[in-house]
């Protein structure tokens, strides 16, 4: 221990040089690293601010530009002479910052004092709120009366953070007459969010719902137009760097005459039941009518739950588009489709006579198929049989053309599938064939369904929309125009409606074009010659070809026989099915009624009304005008 | 007794004038430093006048600390040195047991103003070790080295536990830099160095989970984009984005909306980056490199071991200020919480950096006031 500092300090004294001397290589050495590790943070700075330069430049851009939405101008609908069916309409709603309220609930339960608010606003608001920035002006309640914005603006004070904002609300101006057709507009909902392109639709409150809004929304929507906008760390805008206008959407011309459509509707009377009418020329719509209707303007800002479980509760299904989602059972409408089905597969020529006892039998079986008439028509050929609606005619025919060629037949006139309308939510119905029972019910196809299958009863459901259809093609002798809606497309208020091209049509599914004439003769003497719905045409400039048709509400469980002018009037669905000029026609119309009488009783003076709407009282102008 | 106080007032100022004890090329950068780090900081505070004034103000406070000490020689340091380390290690104990602070025990309220000890050791631990060496045999052996650890891991350790690893690594460094620099043999640096390695799973075990957090962070940013990995990704993209020539006073983005945190402090660097590009990082970076050289090159030339020892200790530390804040703004190092020298805003770190520049100073100043 002694030794150790002796030597230390006889050491320290001898090598103060040469301390001196080893600090300087030290420093040097350190020095040098130093320089060695600055260079290698150097090199990083230049890997990161050359190498990967664009690359963290772009994340600085999308750091900070940030795009906000404007949501376009809903194209509007007008009717094929421009009639307009929805607009946008100035108004005023709420909107709140949430970020600027201290007390939500409190505020909401304050406000609701002033402005009537319901769960329903709530439940959107919160929901909004949750997918929303806090800083972001969210909607709490549309359309506000006078009222409720006089009363707001003295109260103002009360509710920072919450403002009454102008904005465009869709609105119908034929309420319910078009409810069905042209449909409605609502507020976007959870479901529709998820299906939604996100961007597109960032600035938009409500979506088409039902009708025409939601098959074109697409078209009415737009494009959104959007602000870039410089946004801090939170995303809250600072400024904006660039500005595109949003596009409106298009403008949709419907083939619908709107006042046809107000002759039909009117002409119900407020009795359930379907109407439509088809330019068989070219497929167009030219009225679409299902009583009872709605007031579509109800479902714009939301429906109150109350309003909404009466329509969807009540016994006549409001709600429901008859037109095309309604089923009923065509009955003798079927017949001119079979009686040419007999010609065209060479069953029948039109002198071939049928002799009608009251009864049919199927050889070999003892069950009897009715005739109407007690006692039968006596022997009936091909027109007397349709304007006669004998029932024998048709059993026999049905029978020898076997269920297999039956609904082959039928088919081509478009029964047994939707038509394709743009529309959503059209209705398949039915057409009786081997592969429906078996699909269905997995069983047989009997010869007793296809006896009453000839007469458009038993498995037959059909729509309206599809009755119209198989009018329209026989109207067009055999030609089939898909029936659709739209007729012309205008891009924005200052440019010409482009009308769109048809779609050229298949040949005639007739193939002797003779065969079509006894059809129509048959049809034009339902209505002239004596027929089921004999005078209809009285006073009528033109000839009407047309076919009753009255099916029985519920099947047939005994064998009670019952004439049509003692049963009870809700025993009968009624149908009537006309189209006019006969021989060239313009218009084809089909009624449905779902009680009546009979369908000359009750279904076939709405079709004449709507003739008289389309052909007489309006010397048929306004089929060759365009949109104005 | 005014007469007499007036006298050597008078006397002072001429001793003053005649020999001013600094050094003009270190002056002259450090000055240049502080003028681009109040221009800096008055673009990250996105031109918060306030800020930079009281910035101002702690830069004057501690140059004028710094020619304050540049008057004491040396010697008188010396002297100093184990009460001044003693009375520090003091300090710290007080703040482990009666500290204050957000989350972490570093800060002593003396009433009048709260004072961090461990500002104070960053100069008082460079200080010992060379005081420790400059008795002893050098180039160290085991037995010096053994005490120099001590000497070195009791304060580091207590600044550690606070916790203030960035600070603790600073300390830690500047004694291992007086170690080096009196001449410790390769072979030994490696075999200590070896040793470290090996006792980095244990000082794991010892780390705070946040201080776990920067090191996975630091290793993979991008698995946890919008928490822990945050920081070093919007860093990353203000430094990146900032390319040759950067995107110009005031106009960098990440910094003046938000995007990058700490803008004013930790991460100032990365504003410095964003704004002034490649080659403004490159002329920074050359200015610090002039700086550490120049304590180096006042280091060598001072007059004896203690001397040459605490400067070049005090020169190297500067630079791992540079090469930790910088790491760790591009993410070549960990998230550790050290300022850049004298552009990060903050008081005392700046003080105490000036104080040490007043210690290279008197040891400048003083290099031939004694035979050698």
């Amino acid at each position: 221990m002694s030794r150790r500092p002796a030597s230390n300090s006889r050491k320290r004294i001898k090598d103060a040089q040469h301390e001196s001397a080893s600090f300087r290589a030290r420093a040097i050495a350190g020095f040098a690293l130093i320089t060695l590790c600055l260079l290698l943070l150097g090199a990083r700075f230049a890997y990161l601010q050359i190498t990967r330069h664009s690359e963290f430049s772009a994340r600085s851009d999308s750091n900070r530009i940030s795009v906000r939405r404007v949501a376009p101008t809903r194209g509007l609908i007008y009717d094929r002479n421009g009639v307009l069916l929805a607009d946008n309409i100035a108004a005023f709603r709420l909107e709140v910052v949430p970020e600027q309220i201290k007390d939500l609930s409190a505020m909401l339960a304050d406000l609701g004092a002033v402005v009537a608010l319901s769960d329903d606003d709530i439940e959107h608001f919160d929901a909004l709120r949750k997918a929303k920035h806090t800083f972001e002006s969210i909607p709490l309640r549309f359309k506000l009366s006078e009222d409720e914005i006089a009363r707001f603006s003295t109260e103002r004070w009360r509710f920072p953070g919450v403002d009454v904002v102008p904005y465009l609300t869709r609105a119908y101006p034929q309420g319910e007459q078009f409810a069905h057709l042209v449909g409605y507009v609502g507020r976007i909902d959870a479901a529709d969010a998820d299906k939604l392109n996100a961007l597109r639709y960032a600035g938009t409150t409500h979506i088409g719902k039902t009708g025409i809004e939601r098959s074109y929304e697409d078209a009415l929507h737009g494009e959104p137009g959007y602000d870039l906008v410089e946004v801090n760390v939170d995303k809250r805008p600072l400024r904006v760097i660039e500005r595109v206008a949003s596009t409106p959407g298009k403008n949709l011309y419907l083939s619908i005459d709107a006042r046809l459509q107000r002759v039909a509707e009117d002409a119900f009377e407020g009795r359930a039941g379907a109407a439509v009418a088809i330019d068989p020329r070219n497929g167009e719509v030219l009225a679409m009518v299902s009583v009872p209707s709605f007031d579509p303007n109800l479902f714009v800002n939301g429906i109150g739950k109350v309003d909404y479980s009466t329509l969807l509760n009540a016994p006549d299904k409001p709600l429901l588009d008859r037109a095309i989602a309604a089923g009923y059972t065509p009955g003798s409408t079927v017949k001119p489709y079979v009686a040419l089905g007999g010609l065209e597969l060479g069953l029948r020529r039109p002198d071939d006579t049928v002799l009608s006892v009251g009864e049919f039998f199927i050889p070999g079986q003892s069950r009897g198929y009715r005739d109407d008439k007690r006692g039968g028509h006596g022997r009936v050929d091909l027109v007397q049989a349709i304007a006669q609606s004998v029932n024998t005619y048709f059993y026999s025919l049905a029978l020898d053309m076997g269920i297999d060629r039956f609904s082959g037949w039928m088919s081509k006139f478009g029964f047994g599938k939707p038509t394709g309308i743009d529309l959503l939510g059209e209705s398949a119905g039915v057409l009786p064939s081997r592969e429906w029972k078996r699909g269905r019910l997995n069983q047989a196809f009997y010869p007793g369904e296809t006896v009453i299958a000839g007469i458009g009863q038993g498995y037959w459901v059909i729509t309206p929309i599809q009755l119209a259809q198989a009018a329209s093609i026989l109207a067009a002798r055999g030609v089939r125009h898909p029936p659709h809606l739209l007729r012309a497309i205008q891009d924005g208020l200052n440019t010409p409606a482009q009308v769109i091209a048809t779609v050229p049509a298949d040949p005639s599914i007739i193939h002797n074009a003779a065969n079509w004439i006894p059809v129509e003769q048959g049809m034009i003497a339902v209505v002239n010659g004596g027929g089921t719905a004999n005078g209809l045409g009285t006073g009528f400039p033109y000839v009407i070809a047309g076919k009753t048709g009255t099916a029985e509400r519920y099947s047939r469980t005994d064998e009670t026989w019952t004439s049509i002018s003692t049963a009870p009037i809700e025993r009968h669905q009624v149908l009537f099915e006309a189209f006019a000029p006969a021989d060239d026609a313009r218009i084809a119309v089909i009624v449905a009624l779902e009680a009546g009488r009979s369908g000359a009783h009750d279904a076939a003076p709405i079709a004449r009304k709507m003739l008289d709407a389309w052909l007489k009282d309006d010397d048929n102008v306004r089929t060759a005008g365009g949109p104005t | 007794m005014n007469r007499n106080i007036v006298l050597r007032l008078q006397l002072w100022a001429l001793r003053a004038l005649r020999r001013p004890y600094f050094d003009l090329p270190l002056i002259a950068a450090l000055l240049l430093l502080a003028l681009c780090g109040l221009v800096t900081l008055y673009s990250a505070s996105d031109l918060d006048r306030h800020l930079v004034l009281s910035q101002a103000a702690r830069f004057l406070l501690g140059g004028v600390l710094m020619l304050a000490i540049a008057r004491i020689p040396p010697s008188v340091l010396r002297n100093w040195t184990p009460w001044l380390y003693a009375a520090s290690l003091l300090l710290l104990v007080a703040v482990a047991v009666l500290g204050q602070g957000r989350g972490a025990h570093r800060w002593l309220n003396l009433g009048v103003m709260r004072f961090q000890p461990s500002e104070l050791v960053k100069l008082t631990l460079p200080m010992m070790v060379a005081w420790y060496l400059h008795a002893r045999e050098l180039p160290p052996r085991w037995l010096s080295l053994a005490a120099v650890a001590l000497l070195i891991g009791a304060p580091a350790l207590l600044i550690a536990k606070q916790p203030d690893l960035g600070t603790a690594l600073l300390v830690a460094a500047s004694g291992v830099f007086a170690v080096f620099l009196a001449g410790l043999a390769w072979w030994r640096i490696v075999l200590v160095l070896g040793a470290a390695a090996g006792a980095a799973p244990v000082a794991w075990h010892f780390m705070h989970e946040y201080q776990k957090n920067r090191l996975r962070m630091f290793l993979d940013p991008e698995s946890d984009p919008l928490g822990n990995g945050w920081h070093i990704i919007q860093s990353e993209i203000a430094v990146g984005s900032g390319g040759w020539f950067g995107k110009g006073w005031h106009h960098g983005t990440q910094s003046r909306l938000e995007f990058l945190p700490e803008h004013t402090t930790d991460f100032v660097f990365a504003v410095f980056s964003e704004e002034w590009g490649l080659i403004g990082v490159i002329a920074l970076i050359v200015l610090y490199l002039f700086i550490v050289g120049r304590g180096l090159m006042i280091a060598a030339n001072a007059r004896d071991t203690y001397s040459r020892l605490l400067a070049g200790a005090i020169s190297m530390a500067f630079f791992v200020y540079v090469m930790v804040n910088g790491g760790m703004i591009t993410g070549l190092l960990p998230v550790v919480g050290v300022p850049l020298p004298l552009i990060s805003y903050g008081g005392t770190s700046a003080v105490s950096l000036l104080a040490g520049f007043g210690v290279l100073m008197s040891i400048h100043g003083h290099r031939k006031l004694l035979p050698r």
